[in-house]
């Protein structure tokens, strides 16, 4: 009957929403942020509640801000016959490719599927700027020009991240970077799932890297959105966000009756613009909560059924209250809420894929994380926001990405009904 | 992946909008270039028409142009932008800011420094609340603009804008990454053939490399190797000759995509 009532509604309302998605298994992912190497680091210090937030000591950075660093990058570089991608954040991404066995499962879907049929779609908001950055410290005194060393495609475009990772992966089918600041990391769930769904690709790696460099960190401070202290979501005190960096990726294929009872599905997606302001979400959270709406919808399944929500949750004044009233809207205070940034900073382009990631690792392992940092939560606060840990039956998780230029994504993850 | 194509947006030097373009592009004109006539769009408050950079110009003139053809709702429909670099004067001046002491990016700076700053402005310009995504791929970021619109429309039955764009950035980054000059293009994809519908275009995925179609004036095929959003321009001649066509655009050297335009 619901379902019915959803195609009907789909015939007027053109919203370009993937109605009836068709679940798609999640069959491996990995993950490299602060808190270490691969999903058991990360599962590690949630259920220990080590925040991965230190000084900033980055570069020559002056700033008095906090931020979360993958110290595991000092000295690492990629593989040398892609030396010309060498910068923090494909390094960071190669690093990331190599945990929790995932390059060796993309070996053996490219088996399965040929590698022209698996698709790249990934999100970064910076890619390796740094490597521009530090090459404009060292312009040739007489003709200004770069030094010989600097590879633009390689390093700076946006692109160099989906480039490189096929490279590594050796994969030649269609390839991206959605580059759409904090959600993009999100928002590729989508590409894939449209690029599968018209057949465009048989499976697909999806995912997003963020790296540290100047430019966010000297931005963020400059619009008055980076906290001294670490970051303290939902928090009557919070002040802003603490800048992370991170990398995260998923293999999408589609869902078999081979699939296990506990495996891992993309259930519902919902896109949305805020049609607001370029770097302040709407007030009353209006583009915040289409996405979520929408991405039941897409699920088919009622605000009820949700168990956790995984909440963007930057730490900034703003977007938690405006992301807080919209989650009450359609959640009311019956559904466990949490944002995770208090451990890995926000990772901006790569929030998305780590926040999704995370909200799997709590299906998988029954849990809800609370939020470290939070010491008093917002009084204006009407969700069931959690700051402690907790064990919990949860087989159905929605997590929230929202980013500048008013960019909503929101994702529903977890087992299939 | 089948649709219809239902307004068309252009600006590019010698290129000042589709309908003075058409003759040019369809080879009954011969093309004079000249500098893209960049303007402040009146779809911006008077505030931010002289704070904007040249991407979000070029991307509002397109956009607004193709929407004003094909008599469609811009409220409700989605968007799809495309473009290798982004506002790459701002990313060079950000650069310069971090280089030396003291580092002072301004918030507008900043916010404008996001590869969808574009998108950002057009839905608030526009008021879309509807999703729009901002894409790159290098020199193929026309190519996967146009699969993405495409899947768009057929899989979520949408009706989809197409806005790619790309400029010059000044030295130094202009000796390492070459874009000729600004230019911007806009097409309005529809899963439904109505009285405004240019053509009919069927577009396929294509392992392999393809000879890539190309422009037959010398200075229009100038402008569609030198800069990566006019990688479009042979489906524009396509549509401007009112005749079938089959072009091939390359996505990197693996794969391109087959196009048939059949017009309405």
């Amino acid at each position: 009957m619901i379902k019915f009532k959803r195609k009907y509604i789909a015939h007027f309302v053109n919203f370009s929403v993937l109605e009836n998605l068709q679940p798609l298994a999640i069959s491996h992912a990995t993950i490299v942020n602060s808190l270490g190497l691969g999903l058991l680091a990360t599962l590690e210090s949630l259920r220990t509640r080590r925040s991965g937030l230190v000084p900033c000591t980055f570069e020559n950075v002056d700033l008095e801000t906090y931020v979360a660093t993958v110290e595991a990058l000092d000295g690492y570089h990629v593989r040398t016959d892609l030396y010309a991608y060498d910068c923090r954040n494909n390094r960071l991404a190669q690093l990331c490719l190599e945990q929790d066995g995932f390059a060796q499962a993309v070996a053996v879907a490219k088996y399965k599927y040929s590698a022209g049929r698996i698709g790249v779609f990934l999100g970064t908001s910076t890619s390796g700027i740094l490597q521009a950055e530090l090459a404009y410290r060292h312009l040739d005194q007489k003709t200004g020009a770069l030094p010989l060393d600097f590879h633009y495609a390689e390093t700076q475009n946006s692109y160099s991240l989906a480039g490189f990772v096929s490279r590594y992966l050796g994969l030649t089918g269609p390839s991206f970077v959605v580059s759409s600041a904090c959600s993009s990391s999100a928002k590729v769930f989508a590409n894939a799932v449209r690029m599968m769904a018209a057949g465009v690709c048989d499976a697909a790696v999806v995912g997003g890297v963020d790296s540290l460099c100047l430019s966010t960190l000297y931005g963020f401070n400059s619009l008055g959105l980076a906290s001294r202290f670490p970051c303290r979501p939902y928090d009557a005190e919070r002040d802003g966000i603490s800048v992370g960096e991170g990398a995260g990726f998923v293999l999408i294929e589609r869902a078999t009756a081979e699939n296990s009872s506990n495996a891992m599905f993309l259930l519902g997606i919902g896109e949305s613009s805020d049609a607001h302001h370029m770097s302040t979400p709407h007030p009353e959270g209006l583009g915040a909560k289409l996405a979520m709406q929408r991405a039941l919808n897409s699920a088919g399944l009622q605000a009820s059924e949700i168990d956790y929500i995984n909440l963007h949750g930057t730490a900034t004044r703003s977007n938690d209250t405006s992301e807080g009233k919209a989650v009450a809207d359609i959640f009311g205070d019956k559904v466990a809420c949490s944002s995770t940034k208090g451990w890995t900073g926000h990772l901006l382009g790569a929030a998305g894929i780590t926040e999704a990631i995370i909200a799997m690792l709590a299906v998988e392992h029954g849990f809800v994380p609370g939020s470290v940092n939070t010491q008093q939560l917002d009084p204006a606060m009407t969700i069931d926001y959690r700051i402690e840990n907790s064990k919990a039956k949860i087989d159905r998780v929605l997590s929230n990405s929202f980013g500048f230029g008013g960019s909503n994504c929101s994702l529903v993850l977890g087992r299939k009904a | 992946m089948r649709f219809f194509i239902e307004g068309v947006g252009l600006l590019g030097p010698g290129l000042d909008g589709w309908w003075a373009s058409r003759a040019v592009l369809a080879g009954d004109t011969a093309y004079c270039a000249a500098p893209t006539n960049l303007r402040a769009s009146d779809m911006l408050p008077a505030a931010e028409r002289r704070r904007v950079g040249v991407p979000i110009k070029l991307a509002l003139a397109v956009g607004q142009e193709a929407f004003l053809q094909s008599g469609l709702d811009t409220r409700t429909s989605a968007t799809v932008f495309t473009s290798s670099g982004g506002d790459n004067d701002n990313v060079h001046a950000i650069n310069s800011i971090l280089a030396t002491a003291p580092r002072e990016v301004s918030p507008t700076r900043f916010h404008n420094s996001v590869h969808n700053a574009a998108a950002g402005y057009w839905c608030i310009a526009v008021e879309s609340r509807e999703p729009s995504t901002s894409l790159c791929a290098y020199d193929a970021s026309f190519a996967a603009g146009l699969l993405e619109s495409a899947t768009q429309v057929t899989v979520d039955n949408a009706v989809v804008a197409l806005i790619a764009y790309d400029h010059s950035y000044p030295e130094p980054l202009n000796a390492v990454r070459s874009i000729t000059t600004a230019f911007g293009m806009a097409i309005i994809l529809s899963p439904r053939q109505s009285d405004s519908s240019l053509a009919a275009i069927e577009v396929d995925f294509v392992p392999g490399r393809m000879d890539e179609t190309t422009m037959k004036e010398t200075g229009l095929e100038a402008l569609r190797c030198g800069v990566p959003a006019a990688r479009g321009l042979p489906l524009l001649s396509a549509l401007a000759s009112g005749k079938c066509a089959q072009i091939n655009i390359a996505c990197f050297y693996d794969n391109h995509l087959s196009i048939r335009v059949t017009p309405c």
